[in-house]
């Protein structure tokens, strides 16, 4: 087990100062996640063009895993079809949970995430802004839970 | 706080960790540092000892064969009630109630106790530091009877006044409900007082000692609380079992909780009759080994002696104050004069979660969460904290690793 494998450097860059960081008003879609086990909460805010995310913003607290998670989420996702998110959604989840899965070379930054498969109890935390986002995009106003 | 406690005259803390066989295990190729007593103790090599005894040789079904080893089961059983009563010097063996744990002590005693009795706009009284485990049952039954659920507020130290438990009670005041020791905190509550005012109002009072019992010597009868619950595993035992303790009259009075076999005399179908205690609130085939782990938890207590497990960790909660506010961006939430060896804090800049997963890759153990009490973390505005714990195998040097590690926790995110 080497923490810099969890707290690669730009995971702990997004943690503090992260992107697309606030609550797009007015919105066309929104959800909230929640992790009750360490405290998380964050609110998600996103815009639809057509088919496409065109812009997406998030707030809230939470640990350095789940705040860099969200941050370089909407970063990524921003200006993406729902069917490119839905892509990139499985890669994200593959990447966590799977312990011999391939980081596929298309997740960029978001490759750093897959240091979290390593530390099971911290995978609710790399994942509930994806969740959250999925809700979102179902334009569901109920509040996600990962726990 | 003196600036550098001196040990206490005969307390050998290494030969104290040689009793338990796990405090040699490497976490992450590190000696472990186990600072989550509070959560759950670890158990001496005579608890683990008795409790394979008593399954390697005495095991049976109690209160029910004539054969030999079911008297022999039965007999340890009631020897462990017995041991359990001395301990928290109930009057009786007919006040102690073996259950799963604490939250069950209090479950049995909201419902069995508290929803025959309790009418519409009657109060509960519980203070705002409380484990949800003496919420939540509360909660049920104010649900099931239209009673409503108040807390003593309390202050930035963590700290509930008597003065405001005072205020609070009232004629309605059915139950008072409230902790010995904080979990979240540490805070010490001045509960033989909160008993003489409430028993002044007429209300019965149930303490949760879940955290108390393990760091300093109760006293049931002194006390003179109406119901005391705890858990065996947070005093050196097995998971899986506690007591509650309650005044005779009290249970003589009140309706069986759970139905089965054990505690009763004689089923008809037409009519049933109530064993008689303490055996009418143990429904079905109890915890007996742990039961009689917990007697063995009892025996590894009394042999250090309470009162010098209660001296050794007052020493190292001053030395861990003193030593953790030197690290900067450190805050201890929780600061009653008063405190068991609990300290739960907050470092700036790391969240609680991302402090837990740096400790322990240092082999340090801490808790880090709301530890149960929401309505507390709601009060001082945090989501989490981390909470280092004590307890008798607790060393200086573990303050010293804790300390280490959350200077690293620092370096990792400056």
């Amino acid at each position: 087990m080497d923490l810099k494998d969890l707290y690669r450097e730009v995971i702990l860059d997004h943690n503090k100062s992260p992107r697309q960081f606030g609550r797009l008003d007015p919105s066309d879609s929104s959800a909230d996640g929640h992790n009750p086990l360490c405290g998380d909460r964050l609110h998600l805010t996103l815009r639809l063009d057509g088919d496409r995310v065109s812009d997406l913003k998030f707030e809230g607290k939470g640990c350095a895993i789940s705040v860099a998670s969200a941050s370089m989420m909407c970063e990524a996702v921003k200006g993406k079809s729902r069917e490119q998110v839905a892509h990139l959604f499985h890669e994200i989840h593959e990447v966590l949970t799977r312990h011999d899965a391939p980081v596929p070379e298309d997740l960029g930054k978001l490759a750093a995430l897959s240091g979290v498969r390593e530390f099971p109890v911290r995978v609710k935390c790399a994942s509930l802004a994806w969740h959250t986002l999925n809700a979102a995009l179902e334009r569901s106003d109920s509040t996600v839970q990962t726990e | 706080m003196s600036a550098s406690p001196k040990a206490i005259a005969g307390y050998d803390v290494e030969r104290v960790r040689r009793d338990f066989p796990i405090l040699t295990r490497l976490i992450h190729g590190k000696p472990l540092v186990f600072l989550d007593s509070a959560a759950s103790s670890q158990r001496p090599a005579s608890v683990i000892a008795a409790v394979d005894e008593y399954e390697t040789l005495h095991h049976a079904n109690v209160h029910r064969g004539v054969y030999q080893l079911s008297q022999e089961a039965t007999d340890l059983f009631e020897r462990a009630r017995e041991r359990v009563r001395g301990f928290v010097n109930a009057r009786s063996t007919r006040e102690v109630i073996f259950t799963r744990g604490t939250t069950e002590a209090i479950n049995l005693v909201a419902q069995s106790f508290g929803r025959p009795r309790l009418k519409a706009g009657d109060e509960i009284l519980l203070t705002h530091l409380e484990h949800h485990a003496n919420i939540v049952p509360w909660q049920l039954v104010a649900e099931q009877t239209g009673a409503v659920v108040k807390a003593v507020p309390m202050d930035r130290r963590g700290v509930v006044d008597v003065a405001d438990v005072a205020a609070y009670l009232n004629e309605r005041t059915r139950i008072v409900a409230c902790a010995q020791v904080s979990n979240a905190l540490g805070t010490v509550l001045p509960v033989r007082e909160i008993v003489k005012l409430a028993h002044a109002r007429g209300a019965v009072v149930l303490i949760d000692g879940a955290q108390a019992v393990p760091h300093q010597k109760v006293d049931f009868k002194a006390l003179d609380c109406d119901f005391y619950a705890f858990s065996a595993h947070k005093m050196y035992g097995p998971t899986g079992i506690g007591c509650l303790i309650g005044r005779e009259s009290l249970l003589e009075s009140m309706p069986p909780w759970q139905g089965g076999g054990d505690m009763i005399l004689t089923v008809s179908f037409a009519k049933t009759t109530f064993n008689t205690l303490p055996f009418k609130f143990e429904a079905g085939t109890p915890n007996i080994s742990g039961a009689v782990g917990m007697a063995a938890a009892v025996d590894y207590i009394e042999s250090i002696g309470i009162e010098h497990i209660h001296a050794h960790e007052q020493r190292l909660l001053a030395i861990a104050t003193e030593k953790m506010l030197k690290v900067p961006g450190l805050t201890i939430i929780g600061t009653a004069p008063d405190k068991a060896s609990v300290i739960s804090f907050t470092l700036d800049g790391v969240h609680p979660h991302d402090l837990g997963t740096i400790l322990d890759s240092e082999g340090v153990a801490v808790r880090t969460g709301h530890h149960c009490a929401m309505p507390v973390m709601e009060f001082f505005d945090i989501p989490a904290t981390a909470r280092a714990s004590f307890a008798c195998y607790s060393r200086e040097s573990d303050i010293d690793a804790l300390v280490a590690a959350l200077h690293k926790a620092r370096e990792v995110f400056s």
